[in-house]
Parts: structure tokens; C-alpha cells; sequence
């Protein structure tokens, strides 16, 4: 069960070697001494490392394998994870070549299956584990490029918009069975996923990423931004005329 | 069979459970010989503040219309009732007759199951102890569908006292006799202090209680060094009739009970903040007599000041509260010391702060009240209050004491194994009563009981 004050004894990672989960992982571990975490991940030396990290960290980890595009297996994906699940986070998710993500069917395919459908399968799949429960609480990492298009990447834009949607109307259907469900919209994160790549304005860290999640759960809150600031500032972008903000070097 | 989201008082950790209101044995018989895979718990006026009374995707009993008076003797003098009936009505019902319960805690909006389940204690704890030992008998369901009748002499004392303060995971208690009191009056005589800090608190409780049925002190924590701890300290005992007012003496029985006023379904933002806090602790203290004595109050002035503000737990807005309430040995003044300047020192201001002075512990395994302090304070969520209340509990274990489970809603399987020595003993009783874990609870899956 979660207690009181939003710690949790069991958290499950869809996505187990994403950074940004770790450090969710981690920063529970601060909060719940005793914390079990199941690991969703594709076996293989990351997701070995990643159960290792935790271990060392005080947490019981188990990995359980999962493959975002393995639609099929996401109806009986939770079967064999026997223990209540307090908290769940949503965090495997692909940004891919963005050139290519438009010009190629592919490419596009393989974000639209992994980023929206596999996000749409496994949410069904934890909504019927939270109404067996009677409880529990999802945390689903969507993204600021889903509430306003831009050039640049908008086909990891359009599916994080598709599964922001997915995961806001399933927090309210969740709602009358003791569930609730956390949209999480960070802006630009330091991780694998963006090494490499300019950090835009207002970048952050898995880490505050983390801790904000930590305590938008123990709040009860429904969505959040990272940083803070980023609400107001995509409040704006989002009523900018589309000739000015294409203009924008965002 | 209605589902439905189910929290504590402190609104804190809601879950969905499926309500039963079971109107006869068959159905209750049959809710736990057939329960679903999450199985069943019961509840009554949901007045424990954390997770004990539902039960995240399985069954919750509720046993408020399971409420009869079934026998009254008024020599012995004891009651017969079913276990669903609040203390408020039972109290209205046996006063007329001259007799008064044994055992009132600080709402009497409690069930006497819930009273049995949490082993409820009142201001009178170091004369008559908590509510088991004034239980006569009580009739037991089983996870078996077998009903048992238990008194604390009988077959299976263990199982009886397991039942007490056993947070309903021993069975489901239908209908109990309780031991009653005689009274003159419904009023008490009440003599009131005030004491300007903690040191002359402890003194005062411990060299004065003795000489009173009833001891209480109104607590505040939010002030900080040598005020530190003042406090009202409430004092008494039943009135008799000449204590009354020449034009009550007629009617020395009678019971008005007021409601004031509700507060508005949760509010958007809590209304209690820091502020508030400190103003009300102040506040209470100011109103006070520096010393006033022999005082005829009502019940509600002297037992219940809370009951006129109905749903006053609204007043913490949507995130809720926790109350945390403690007690540590009597030795262990060092200790109860630094709690208190930990909670002073920690930025969270609690409004209600009761402080007492208990007297001997019961023979349940679970039952709370020891030899010594307890403190209650009521907390809003806020950022950082898990660290201070870990905290609180490192220092209350260190000194031997524990955590009220009726209040808890956040404690840890590991602390709550310190903090309740005996807990093998009732993991024992429960594995024998209940060995499939039909009987269980969002506090029976957090403390893995
Ligand atoms: C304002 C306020 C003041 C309080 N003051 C005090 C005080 O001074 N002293 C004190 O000791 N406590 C105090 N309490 C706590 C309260 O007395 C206990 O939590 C009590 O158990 C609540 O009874 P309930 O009927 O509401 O039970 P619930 O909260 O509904 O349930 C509590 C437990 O009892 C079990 N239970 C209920 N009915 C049965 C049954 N028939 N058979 C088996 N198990 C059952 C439930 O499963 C659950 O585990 C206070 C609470 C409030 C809100
Ligand atoms: N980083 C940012 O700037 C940023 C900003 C906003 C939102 N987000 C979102 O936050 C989430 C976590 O991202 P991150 O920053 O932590 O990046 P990350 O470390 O790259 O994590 C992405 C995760 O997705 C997993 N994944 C990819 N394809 C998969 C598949 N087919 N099946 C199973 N798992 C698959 C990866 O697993 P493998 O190890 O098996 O590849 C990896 O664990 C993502 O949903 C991302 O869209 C990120």
C-alpha cells in the first residue's frame, strides 16, 4: 500500500532502464526503506545494470521482460507480478530521427507503436490491475512537445500528445475504483534519450524530474510540469498564432 | 453491494472497497465464508484516522445498522448490544438509566466494535484502563463462519485478547456485554489549570492525577523555549446530585448534546495553515483559568468540545492530516521531552494536542496504552512531515513506546515490529482464526499483519 505521506512498498518501472525512472526508483528508495521494484524492461546487459543499481540502493529489484511492441503480451503482462501495485510509472518511450520519423513509414510506425500504442496496452493493462486493487497510482511521463506541435520533432510530439490524452481520460475513469493517475510533462531532461543533442531552455535533470514526481504523488496531484516554470511558459506558446511561433527558434 | 472510495478520518490514503451492510447473520456468515480474492474487513463509524476500516478492492462490513440494544441489567449493572451501535446513542440510551460507559474516548461518534478493535482508551485510562477490560463476553464470527463467545476467563483467552486492539483482523465481534457504571448525574465536576510549561505539566499530572477519575491536558506545541509545553490541564470526576445547581437537581440525568455546526464538504485549500495553528494554540490558553476548581461541565464541555463542530476534519482541506498520537514509558520523561521540542522545532504546527498520563497496560498484544506519556497531535500534510514523524518514531522506539494504531497511517511493517514486542504473540491467534488471510485491510497489506 501507499501510506499517508505518498510512500509507496511497491513501484513498477514500464520502461525499467529509462533514466528518468531510475531516478524515480531511486528517489522512493530515499522515502520507503524497504522498497520492492519490478523492472519492465527488454532483457539484456542495461536492464542487468539497472536491477544492480537499485540492489545496491536498498531495494528489493525484479526484472520482468517487457517489449513496448509486443502488443499481444500486454493483456497478461502483469499476471505474474503477484504483489499490489502502490505505484506504476509509464517511462519507455522513443525519440528517434525526427527527419526520418516524418519521411519514413517505418520510422514513423515504430514511434507511433512504441510512444502511443504500447502506451495505450499497458495502460490498459494497469487500469485493470488498479481496479482489482481498489488503488494505486500511475505516473505517466508525457512530454511538453505533445501540447504544441513544432516542426522539428512533431511526430514524438503527436504520440506524446496521443498518450497524454490516453493517460488524462484514464485518470478519470480510474478515479470511482480508488486509482489516479499523474500526467507528468517535463521539458527538455538530460538522459540518454537527449545525449547528445542542445539542451533547449529550462533543461533538466532526471533527478528533479524525479523529486517532483515524488511529491506531485504524495499531493494527489493529476498533472504536472518540470520544471514548474514550464506550465506558464507553454500556457503562452500554446496561444502564440502559427505564424509567430514557427518563427520561434524552439 | 455498492463500490465505493473509503478513507479515515485524516481523508488521507482513500481506496475502493465493496460496501456490504449486512442486516442479518446469513449475509454477514456468508461475506466471509465466500469472500473474494481481497477479502473482507469491518467498519464501523470510520473514526480511526488512517487505513484500518477499508479495504482496496475487496469487501468492507458496515456495521453501523447492526446497532440493537439487546439486554440491559441494571444491578450488575451491564448492557447487551450488537457491536455496530455508536457510544453516543448507547451513552443517551443508558443514562436515563443512571449508568454511564466505562470507557469514553474524545469522539463519541465510535461504534463499540470500533471501540473493541482499537482498544479504546479516555481520559479516565489511569483509574479503569482501556475499553477490553471492561468487556464482558463478546460473540465472535470467524473467518470459518463459526461464531465463538469470548470472555476474557473462558476457552480461548488469547483469542479474546487478540480481539482486543486486534484492528478487526481476528473476526467480526456481532454483539458484546459490557460492564457499566453507575452515575448520579450527567454532569462532572471539573477543576482547571494552567501550567506554564512542560517540566511543571509532568510534574503536575504525576503527583495530582490520583486524586481525579478523569485527567487531561490541552497541549500546545507550537511555542518554542521556556514556554515550551504550556499547557490547560482539565481535572474531574461524576458529579453527584448536590454538586448541581438547586434548579437541575430534578433532573440530574438529562443529556443535551448540541451540533453546532458542519464545515462544507472539503474545502479547497486546507483552512488550517500555520497560522491558524498558533492562533488556536494560543487562543486556548488565553481562555483558560489560571486556576479554577470544582466547576459543574456537561459531557460535551468536559468529554467532547470537538462533537459541536461536526466533520471539523474538513477543516484540512483535500490532502488530509495525520494525527499522530505516542506514548513512551514513565521513565521516559528525557525522551518525551525531545518529541515535543522536535515537533515545536519542526515548522509543522498541530492545533490539537492532548497530552495524558496513562495508567496500566492491558493484556492484548495489540493494545496501546502502557504505563506512561502519550501525546496526540494532529499534522496537515505538508512537505517534510514524513521526515519529522520518522523521526518521532526512531525516538519513541528508542524509549520503549509505540504508535497508536487507530491514528497511524503511514508507520512501517519493521517499526510497528519494534514497537509491539507481543506482535508474535497476535500473528499467532490471527494465523489460527484466520488462515487464509480472509480477514484483511489497507493497514493489515501496509503492515503486513
Ligand atoms: C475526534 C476523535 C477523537 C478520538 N479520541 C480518541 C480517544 O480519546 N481515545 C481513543 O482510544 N481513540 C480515540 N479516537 C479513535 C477512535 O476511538 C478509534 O479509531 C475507534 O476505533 C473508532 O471507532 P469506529 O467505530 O469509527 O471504527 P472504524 O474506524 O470504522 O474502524 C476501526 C477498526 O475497528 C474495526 N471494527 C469496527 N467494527 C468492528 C466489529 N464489529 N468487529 C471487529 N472489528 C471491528 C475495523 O475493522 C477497524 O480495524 C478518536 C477519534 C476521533 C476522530
Ligand atoms: N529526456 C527528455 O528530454 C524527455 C522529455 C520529456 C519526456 N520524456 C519521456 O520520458 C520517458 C523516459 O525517457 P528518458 O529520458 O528516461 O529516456 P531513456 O533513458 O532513453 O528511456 C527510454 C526507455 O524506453 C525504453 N524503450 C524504448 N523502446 C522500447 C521497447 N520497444 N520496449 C520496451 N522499452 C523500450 C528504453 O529501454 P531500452 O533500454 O530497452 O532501450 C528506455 O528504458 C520517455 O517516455 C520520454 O519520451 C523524456
Amino acid at each position: 500500500m501507499i501510506n499517508a505521506l505518498g510512500a509507496p512498498q511497491h513501484l513498477l518501472l514500464l520502461g525499467g532502464t529509462s533514466d528518468i525512472a531510475l531516478a524515480i526508483a531511486r528517489e522512493y528508495a530515499r522515502v520507503s526503506p524497504a522498497l520492492r521494484v519490478t523492472l519492465a524492461a527488454r532483457p539484456g546487459a542495461r536492464r542487468d545494470a539497472a536491477v544492480a543499481s537499485l540492489t545496491a540502493a536498498g531495494c528489493t529489484a525484479v526484472a520482468l521482460d517487457f517489449d513496448a511492441l509486443d502488443t499481444a503480451a500486454h493483456g497478461t503482462l502483469l499476471d505474474g507480478v503477484t504483489v499490489d501495485i502502490d505505484v506504476a510509472v509509464v517511462a519507455f518511450g522513443l525519440l528517434g530521427d525526427p527527419e526520418q520519423a516524418w519521411t519514413e513509414v517505418e520510422a514513423a510506425r515504430e514511434l507511433a507503436a512504441v510512444n502511443y500504442v504500447g502506451a495505450v496496452t499497458t495502460g490498459v493493462a494497469l487500469g485493470a490491475r488498479v481496479r482489482a486493487q481498489g488503488h494505486g497510482v500511475i505516473v505517466a511521463l508525457s512530454s511538453v512537445a505533445g501540447e504544441r506541435p513544432r516542426r522539428s520533432n512533431f511526430v514524438y510530439g503527436s504520440t506524446k500528445a496521443g498518450m497524454d490524452a490516453f493517460y488524462t481520460g484514464l485518470g478519470e475513469a480510474l478515479r470511482e475504483h480508488g486509482g489516479r493517475v499523474l500526467v507528468v510533462r517535463p521539458g527538455f531532461v538530460h538522459s540518454r534519450m537527449t545525449e547528445g543533442l542542445d539542451a533547449a531552455p529550462l533543461a533538466t535533470t532526471p533527478e528533479a524530474v524525479a523529486q517532483a514526481v515524488v511529491e506531485a504523488v504524495r499531493d494527489g496531484k493529476e498533472q504536472i510540469w518540470v520544471p514548474g516554470t514550464m506550465r506558464a511558459v507553454m500556457s503562452g506558446l500554446r496561444h502564440l498564432p502559427r505564424s509567430v511561433f514557427r518563427r520561434l527558434p524552439v | 453491494m455498492t463500490r465505493s472510495i473509503l478513507s479515515g478520518w485524516g481523508g488521507t490514503s482513500p481506496s475502493a472497497s465493496d460496501i456490504v451492510r449486512p442486516t442479518d447473520l446469513a449475509t454477514l456468515r456468508s461475506a466471509l465464508t465466500t469472500p473474494g480474492p481481497r477479502g473482507v474487513i469491518a467498519r464501523g463509524l470510520g473514526r480511526s484516522y488512517g487505513d484500518p476500516a477499508q479495504n482496496a478492492g475487496g469487501s468492507v462490513l458496515d456495521l453501523t445498522g447492526w446497532d440493537a440494544i439487546l439486554d440491559v441489567d441494571v444491578h450488575a449493572p451491564t448492557v447487551r448490544v450488537q457491536a455496530g451501535i455508536s457510544l453516543d446513542r448507547l451513552l443517551r440510551a443508558m443514562l436515563p438509566l443512571g449508568l454511564w460507559l466505562p470507557v469514553v474516548p474524545g469522539t463519541r461518534q465510535v461504534t463499540v466494535g470500533g471501540a473493541i478493535a482499537a482498544d479504546v482508551h479516555g481520559k479516565n485510562h489511569h483509574v479503569h484502563g482501556s475499553f477490553g477490560r471492561h468487556v464482558v463476553s463478546m460473540d465472535l464470527l470467524l473467518p470459518s463462519g463459526d461464531v465463538v463467545s469470548l470472555t476474557p476467563e473462558g476457552d480461548d483467552p488469547d483469542l479474546f485478547w487478540a480481539t482486543c486492539g486486534g484492528m478487526g483482523l481476528t473476526g467480526i465481534v456481532l454483539a458484546t456485554t459490557i460492564r457499566l457504571q453507575p452515575v448520579e448525574t450527567s454532569s462532572f465536576v471539573v477543576d482547571t489549570e494552567r501550567t506554564p510549561d512542560l517540566a511543571t505539566l509532568l510534574e503536575r499530572l504525576a503527583s495530582g492525577d490520583d486524586a481525579y477519575t478523569y485527567s487531561v491536558a490541552w497541549f500546545d506545541t507550537s511555542t518554542r523555549g521556556p514556554s515550551l509545553g504550556r499547557s490547560v490541564i482539565t481535572r474531574g470526576r461524576s458529579a453527584r446530585v448536590e454538586d448541581l445547581d438547586p434548579s437541575r437537581r430534578s433532573h440530574p440525568l438529562d443529556f443535551a448534546a448540541p451540533q453546532r455546526g458542519r464545515v462544507p464538504f472539503i474545502l479547497p485549500t486546507s483552512a488550517v495553515n500555520r497560522l491558524s495553528a498558533r492562533a488556536f494554540n494560543a487562543l486556548w490558553y488565553a481562555k483558560a483559568p489560571r486556576h479554577r476548581t470544582g466547576e459543574v461541565q456537561d459531557i460535551t464541555q468536559f468529554f467532547h468540545p470537538l462533537d459541536v463542530v461536526g466533520d471539523w476534519n474538513r477543516l484540512y482541506g483535500p490532502r488530509g492530516f495525520c494525527q499522530y498520537q505516542f506514548v513512551v514509558p514513565d521513565a521516559e520523561v528525557a525522551a518525551f521531552t525531545s518529541a515535543v521540542e522536535a515537533i515545536a522545532a519542526s515548522g509543522h504546527v498541530s492545533s490539537l494536542n492532548v497530552l495524558k498520563r496513562f495508567g496500566p497496560a492491558s493484556p492484548a498484544p495489540l493494545s496501546f496504552p502502557m504505563p506512561g506519556w502519550t501525546l496526540a497531535v494532529d499534522l496537515p500534510v505538508r512537505p517534510g512531515l514524513d521526515a519529522l514523524l520518522d523521526h518521532l518514531d526512531a525516538l519513541v522506539v528508542e524509549a520503549g513506546g509505540r504508535v497508536y494504531l487507530a491514528k497511524d497511517s503511514r508507520t512501517s511493517p519493521a517499526t510497528l515490529r519494534r514497537m509491539y514486542p507481543r506482535l508474535d504473540e497476535f500473528l499467532t491467534v490471527r494465523r489460527r482464526v484466520d488462515p487464509h488471510g480472509v480477514l484483511r485491510s489497507d493497514l493489515s497489506r501496509r503492515l503486513d499483519l
